[in-house]
């Protein structure tokens, strides 16, 4: 894909002015809240003109100073923060509404195994009025993806879903996209769901794009600013529960997390950098259930913090120390360290199916 | 309570020109609400003013103001109907033309109000979905608001059942012609031994007013809920 955006929109106390040529099939655009990240949603579907400027898709120009390709000819997928599903159709005639609309020639997904990857197939008979949010906003996505469009945009398409839903749908959203090859360009002001949806985002800011840089190196670059740290995310299996802890698999090795993931055999978690400790050696003993024997695979600042990338051998984590410690440590590349980490300190994403795709 | 021929005659007429104009005037109140809700255009206010003039303008104005143009003198009675050979002025149709217009603005606003509370982004979906403006409007906007369009023609059908001044003027007040139930009333309260024949008629028009408005209510009660 190939998206060619050179626009500007003005209104009353927000302008908008980007210049960017966006190459890659899946890519973020990253931004807080009134950066102009709607907008551009907007622009790029047609649902609202830029005052100038021009747009090209794969070479085709979709909006110049000759003329502006209406949203319905663009063939631009949109997945908006809610579902709006139509009121008075069926979920299978919701889903089929764009199917319909779209010349045959350009047909190319298939009903049944887009119906089957939603996990929709009990649902095609009901009206969308008695649907649960995650189960409208599955629908929400299979029609637009049914419309067969050359780009989808995905605007916040988890903000008004709860915690438990939102990774569940990402999960949807990956599988579908990766199944059918569908270039998309998902837009959220969350930086994790960032992560689980693309390798590259484009920074957004006060109207303007400021650069186009891998989510990764955008999540180690803000570890010392945010709350939480850096957010390292697992994808764990097989669960097996022992002596009042649940065992997992993570990538041939064993992490235990606590019993109040029983109910999650396989799934995606999330670790803190701020819960991994280490050491220099190893403890003789220590209430941390999990303690791990790496190798520093390199360092990165952030702020005042230094964030250390361990290769704990199924894996990589990431932790973070001051400087102190640092030179208490002596950690540099090559060197071994302990990792431990409390049972306690993970917390669950998303359940996920024995060999979903986990983003990791 | 028995009905004479002329009543009958009468009841059947306002009912037939109500039907009719309600019926008419269907396609133009729904373009019309769509135009008022859904454009953005210089003048819209104009045509705001315009749609809802014959709210406030005496019906008698807007019989004679229809009388100077449809009539024999009249721009669109001397170039258009003459040389078609159609006479307008003084035949059912007239009265048809008169409840038409009076009734319009009742229609546009109720269809209005279903419009607008359909949700925006609704349009948005469709259009990304590849549904044009024309397509978006029959298959989103028009299931969506048609309690509203019911209500609308319900109104209006019941205000066109009252429809006395304009229609008296355009159409006149002829015995099985044009005679509608308000006319035939004010025939009968003006003859000296018609005060039973205007009470029989008052109440066949009581009772249709009731049953329409309690349906416009029915509706208007399942588009709160709808909400």
């Amino acid at each position: 894909m190939e998206l060619r955006i050179a626009v500007n929109k003005r209104f009353s106390a927000f302008a908008l002015d980007v210049d960017v040529t966006i190459t890659q099939d899946r890519i973020g655009i990253f931004g807080p809240s009134g950066s102009g990240k709607s907008t551009l949603v907007s622009l790029i579907s047609g649902l609202e003109h830029p005052d100038g400027g021009t747009i090209h898709l794969n070479g085709e120009a979709l909006f110049d100073k000759h003329k502006s390709i209406p949203p319905d000819k663009r063939r631009i997928g949109v997945i908006f923060q809610h579902p709006h599903l139509f009121p008075h159709l069926s979920v299978t005639a919701n889903l089929l509404y764009g199917y319909h609309r779209c010349a045959a020639e350009h047909r190319r997904i298939d009903f049944d195994s887009l119906i089957d990857i939603l996990q929709l197939g009990h649902l095609l008979e009901r009206g969308v009025n008695n649907l649960s949010g995650g189960e409208k906003q599955r629908v929400a996505i299979g029609r637009a993806v049914l419309s067969n469009p050359q780009l989808l945009l995905m605007d916040e398409p988890l903000s008004a879903l709860d915690d438990n839903l939102k990774y569940q749908i990402i999960m949807y959203l990956k599988t579908t996209c990766a199944r059918f090859n569908i270039p998309f360009i998902f837009i959220s002001h969350s930086l994790i769901e960032m992560r689980l949806m693309t390798d590259t985002a484009a920074i957004i800011s006060q109207g303007r794009i400021s650069e186009i840089c891998s989510t990764e190196a955008l999540a180690r670059q803000r570890m010392a600013y945010s709350p939480v740290g850096y957010i390292n995310i697992l994808g764990l299996n097989g669960m097996t529960e022992r002596s009042g802890l649940c065992a997992y698999n993570w990538n041939g090795g064993e992490l235990l997390l606590s019993l109040g993931n029983r109910d999650t055999p396989n799934g995606l978690f999330e670790l803190s950098s701020k819960d991994i400790i280490l050491f220099k050696n190893h403890p003789e003993a220590i209430s941390a259930r999990n303690l791990l024997k790496c190798t520093v695979a390199g360092l990165f600042e952030s702020g005042t913090k230094l964030g250390v990338e361990l290769d704990c051998g199924h894996g990589r984590l990431v932790s973070e120390i001051v400087p102190d410690a640092a030179r208490e440590l002596g950690v540099e590349a090559g060197r071994t360290v302990y990792a431990a980490f409390k049972a306690s300190a993970f917390r669950r994403l998303a359940g996920t199916e024995p060999g979903q795709e986990t983003g990791q | 309570m028995t009905l004479n021929a002329a009543e009958y005659s009468a009841i059947l007429l306002s009912l037939k020109v109500s039907t009719v104009a309600t019926l008419l005037t269907l396609p133009v109140g729904f373009a019309t609400a769509y135009i008022q809700t859904y454009r953005q255009f210089r003048g819209k206010v104009a045509l705001d003013v315009i749609v809802n003039l014959p709210l406030t303008l005496p019906p008698v104005v807007i019989g004679y103001l229809l009388l100077l143009i449809l009539g024999r003198n009249g721009f669109i009675g001397q170039h258009i109907l003459q040389p078609l050979g159609i006479t307008l002025i003084f035949t059912w149709k007239a009265a048809v033309i008169a409840t038409a217009v009076v009734g319009f603005p009742l229609m546009v606003r109720s269809i209005r109000i279903g419009m607008e509370s359909i949700d925006q982004r609704l349009l948005q979906a469709s259009r990304t979905l590849g549904a044009g403006w024309f397509d978006s409007m029959v298959t989103v906007i028009l299931p969506l608001s048609v309690r509203g369009v019911l209500a609308g023609s319900a109104l209006m059908f019941a205000r066109g059942l009252g429809e006395f001044g304009a229609t008296i003027i355009v159409a006149g007040n002829i015995p099985g012609v044009t005679q509608t139930i308000p006319l035939a009333i004010y025939d009968y309260a003006a003859s000296p031994d018609g005060d039973s024949l205007a009470m029989t008629l008052c109440l066949v028009s009581v009772a249709i007013s009731v049953v329409v408005l309690l349906f416009h209510e029915y509706l208007g009660r399942r588009m709160l809920r709808m909400e």
